[in-house]
């Protein structure tokens, strides 16, 4: 069988939590308890920085919980996982592992996260 | 890998034993009219069981914010109220003495209300105030001059701080509605249609619009541009996550925006970066504004501002270089006591570049002929225009001239059709210059921190009033605290209803909202709005709008949308999503005025850089840089006392302002409410992240969590609005908690500019201090109290 995995552009990953809600909302988790997380790398100001533009490093990192279950329900009827499909910037792509990681290697500041 | 969609689906279908209902919702809950693609899946009794994004929203493609994924535990929440209420005026503030009453009952007591003051005050002694973000708050005007007959409606925000500001400089300046940034949301195949231009640069001025959405404007379409090469340029003192994807950020002093733009001019102008043709055949007053801003040079602004006099230079120069750009200017330009000004400043820079009404540029709608050709293919109209003009002509003019703050402030009464909201809040309290006797709260938690200033004293001014009556989804301090009546409103899968962006101003999106499901006894406010005026024998109900689907069709008609009004609610309901098409270039065309005349729809036909309809009321027709009301240059003295500025009124994905705080997915997003410090700030003050801190200044105090960011500058701190606790105790003095994080006590009244606009939300000053108490909110007790009702 195909392994799959969930490929983030986290440059473009607004921090929007939509994932997270999605994911949560789709299986009825309680409180406390999530499918993916997004987690802050920063904000810390650059060395180099003046009043200029990105003088901040920020990046926004969806990283999915042992609660990921790659939506298989939804995979298996032909869906995209919820997550994908509401991410409001449009960063998100499900995939099997060959596919995307031919896309990861297309560009920096991504993340590939292989489904268990 | 390949997946399905439902791309080309009907408005309605089957699947899997559900309904589906396609849909474009515009609130409750609250919500600018993004108008964001739904489809809603409806069993066999009738109950919502999931929200999907729709993929055929031709601008969102399915995405969708965490609000209206997590639209079920609103809907299903087991405190929202089904019922129509009443309470004996004498009970107010106690939540346990609230009886169910029916519709009629309720309909009854509003008229026999009305009628006693009418004959015994006039009928100007009613007055309906309204909030933001829900689609029954844009009716406000219909509720008071049609509905109810007064002319005093009501947005209860000081110097109604929230777009109108804008709208209203547009309006003097270019005869225009709001110029919203070209994200190619009107034109089929969005930024792929072959007359669309990506803009080379977006300029965020005030404004962070991926959690705010503000009046429509699809927030991540700026990520979308991205991905087709934008630049942005933030203009903000904050540094937000947008901020450091953009290639120049300006961390300005909060309220000096206005000495930025000038000084954006100045260089544009020094520099001979401007664009002659426009300037020549389309602007009035040039030489004017570049003597105003002559003194206005990068280094005097970079000292007001508190940045560097270079980096002004390099922003105004890649903005005015740019082959088309658009400015996205936000709310700070409305909270700022010198917001009338800034704006001036922002169109000044929008036409001066030759950015108006140019593909990847702004947007503006187009002007209503004044004898529309039968095949007129007309795409929009300025947003307001028409749609409740009829019922504020149709009070007269004796009647129109008592409205609160005619006398003081006629460009703001006139402009939006509004009681001035600081006139209003002292007409409560002193009767003067008549006693207001009965209110209707429509769709606005007054004194939870969004919509008022130094809101105890709202509280004070509503409790004066004999008889209020008030419509929303839940209880609120407001409501509990205040009203007899409570009319409780359907969301947005329940009812029928059509959306705007720009409330039908811009020539970009509408949407249909359908109907799905019913809960309760709720209805809709144009519902109500009907069925009220009908029982009040308001003829035009009667008449006219005798139903819901008659009153969409006769405003829609009103407003001149898609097929001139031509087709039925029903037809136009199939299309769910309607792209209004665009036409650039309208002043060359005469699409910009009703007499089809070429120009702008101003006194010289111009864009009138140097503004007469400003000098008309005696106000400055150009630019000019004013200190904030309180600073530390304003007012050195208080500002050893208070030596942080303040600045409210940030998003959060979580909230629509004081809304969904008993949404238990949501409110673990953010529990509780937070204030920004500087990591420095924090050092000196001892204060820990996560450690409670407490507000104050001369006007009131509010007690936040606080968050240690190095994003806000050292000496500002930036707190959370909107806060109230559902969970709390709801009767009187507690009222929910509203006055525990209420930092709108800090905000004054009175401080708004010279046309009667702004506030100074964004610019206040205040002290910190560390709390050694714990007030974080417990999230089981969240969830085990507010869990939904259904599965
Ligand atoms: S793939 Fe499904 S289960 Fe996994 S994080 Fe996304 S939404 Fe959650
Ligand atoms: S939904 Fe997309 S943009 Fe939003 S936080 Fe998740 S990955 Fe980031
Ligand atoms: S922006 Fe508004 S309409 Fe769109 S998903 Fe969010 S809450 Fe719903």
């Amino acid at each position: 069988m195909a392994q799959y995995g969930l490929l983030i552009d986290y440059e473009l990953c607004t921090g929007c939590q939509s994932c997270e809600v999605a994911c949560k909302v789709e299986h009825d988790f309680p409180v406390g308890k999530w499918g993916i997380r997004v987690f802050d790398d920063g904000p810390w100001q650059k060395d180099d920085s003046n009043d200029e533009g990105s003088s901040f490093n920020w990046n926004k990192i969806p990283v999915p919980t042992d609660l990921c279950d790659g939506c298989e329900d939804r995979v298996n009827a032909g869906k995209k996982p919820t997550c994908v499909h509401h991410c409001l910037a449009d960063v998100m792509t499900f995939g099997t592992l060959e596919e995307l990681s031919k896309e990861l290697a297309k560009k920096p500041k991504q993340v590939l996260w292989v489904i268990k | 890998m390949e997946f399905k969609n439902d791309l080309g689906k009907p408005w309605k279908y089957e699947e899997d034993g559900y309904t589906v209902i396609r849909t474009s919702v515009w609130s409750p809950p609250g919500c600018h009219p993004v108008g964001c693609g739904l489809k809603l899946y409806v069993n066999k009794d009738g109950i919502l069981e999931k929200v999907e994004g729709d993929e055929n929203d031709p601008i969102t493609k399915g995405r969708l914010c965490v609000r209206c994924l997590d639209l079920k535990e609103v809907i299903y929440n087991p405190t929202r109220v089904l019922y129509p209420m009443k309470r004996d005026p004498k009970y107010r503030g106690q939540a346990d003495k609230w009886e169910r009453t029916t519709w009629e009952e309720a309909y009854e007591m509003i008229k026999q209300k009305r009628e006693y003051v009418i004959e015994n005050y006039g009928v100007e002694a009613i007055a309906a105030f309204s909030g933001t973000g829900r689609n029954g708050g844009i009716m406000v005007q219909e509720f008071a001059h049609e509905v109810l007959g007064t002319p005093n409606a009501c947005y209860t925000q000081s110097g109604y701080a929230c777009y109108t500001p804008r709208a209203a400089a547009t309006a003097a300046i270019t005869g225009c509605y709001y110029p919203e940034i070209d994200y190619a949301g009107g034109v089929e195949g969005t930024y792929d249609n072959p007359d669309y231009k990506i803009p080379e640069v977006v300029v965020l001025w005030g404004k962070e619009p991926l959690p705010s959405n503000g009046d429509g404007l699809f927030g991540h379409a700026l990520i979308d541009l991205m991905k087709r090469g934008t630049k942005l340029i933030s203009v903000d003192p904050r540094v937000n996550w947008l901020a450091t994807r953009s290639a120049i950020h300006l961390r300005l002093r909060p309220g000096t925006d206005t000495a930025m733009g000038m000084a954006w001019l100045n260089v544009i102008i020094n520099e001979d970066l401007y664009d002659h043709e426009f300037v020549e055949n389309w602007c009035y007053g040039f030489d004017e504004l570049k003597e105003r801003v002559a003194d206005m040079t990068p280094e005097k602004a970079a000292e007001i501002c508190e940045v560097d006099a270079e980096t002004i230079r390099k922003a105004a120069r890649m903005y005015a270089n740019a082959a088309q750009a658009g400015i996205a200017w936000g709310l700070a330009i409305d909270q700022n006591q010198n917001g009338t000004q800034a704006a001036q400043c922002i169109l000044s820079l929008i036409a001066i570049t030759g950015n108006l009404d140019k593909p990847g540029g702004q947007l503006v709608g187009e002007a209503k002929a004044a004898e529309p050709a039968v095949d007129d293919d007309m795409t929009s109209t300025y947003a307001a225009t028409g749609h409740q003009l009829d019922g504020w002509a149709a009070l007269g003019e004796e009647l129109r001239n008592k409205t609160i703050g005619m006398k003081e402030y006629p460009l703001y009464v006139n402009s939006i059709r509004n009681a001035h909201a600081d006139l209003m809040l002292d007409c409560l309290l002193t009767d003067k210059p008549y006693r207001i006797v009965m209110g209707m709260i429509q769709s606005t938690n007054i004194f939870a921190p969004t919509n008022s200033a130094e809101s105890k004293k709202w509280h004070q001014a509503l409790k004066r009033l004999e008889f209020v009556f008030a419509t929303d989804v839940f209880m609120t301090p407001t409501i509990q605290a205040c009203a007899d009546l409570f009319l409780p409103l359907k969301c947005a899968p329940e009812h029928n209803s059509i959306n705007y962006t720009h409330y039908s101003g811009s020539q970009i999106h509408f949407g249909i909202t359908n109907k799905a499901i019913e809960v309760g006894e709720c209805k809709s406010d144009v519902e109500i709005a009907v069925e009220l005026g009908k029982y009040l024998g308001r003829e035009q109900y009667i008449k006219r709008h005798t139903d819901e689907i008659a009153w969409l069709n006769n405003r829609r008609a009103q407003r001149n949308l898609i097929g001139g009004g031509k087709e039925d609610f029903y037809t136009i309901r199939e299309k769910v999503h309607i792209q209004q098409g665009r036409k650039y270039y309208k002043y060359k065309t005469g699409h910009l005025r009703p007499d089809r005349q070429p120009g702008f729809l101003t006194s010289t036909g111009r864009v009138e850089l140097y503004a007469y309809m400003f000098e008309g009321v005696g106000a400055d027709p150009l630019p000019y840089y004013q200190e904030p009301p309180f600073s530390p240059h304003s007012t050195p003295e208080l500002a050893k006392e208070y030596p942080f500025i303040l600045t409210t009124g940030a998003r959060t994905y979580a909230y629509f302002h004081s809304e969904h705080r008993q949404v238990p997915l949501l409110r673990e997003l953010n529990p509780n409410p937070l204030i920004e410090i500087n990591p420095e700030d924090a050092k000196e003050l001892g204060i820990v992240d996560g450690q409670w801190v407490e507000i104050s200044n001369q006007f009131g105090s509010a007690k936040l969590k606080a968050k240690v960011m190095p994003t806000v500058r050292k000496g500002t701190v930036m707190a959370q609005h909107g806060w109230w606790f559902p969970e709390q105790d709801g009767n009187e003095p507690n009222l929910y908690g509203v006055w525990q994080s209420n930092i709108n006590t800090l905000i004054p009244n009175h401080y708004n500019g010279s046309l009667g606009f702004g506030a100074p939300y964004k610019c206040m000053i205040c002290k910190v201090t560390p709390l050694k108490e714990n007030y974080d909110v417990d999230m089981n007790e969240i969830q085990e109290k507010f869990k939904k009702v259904v599965d």
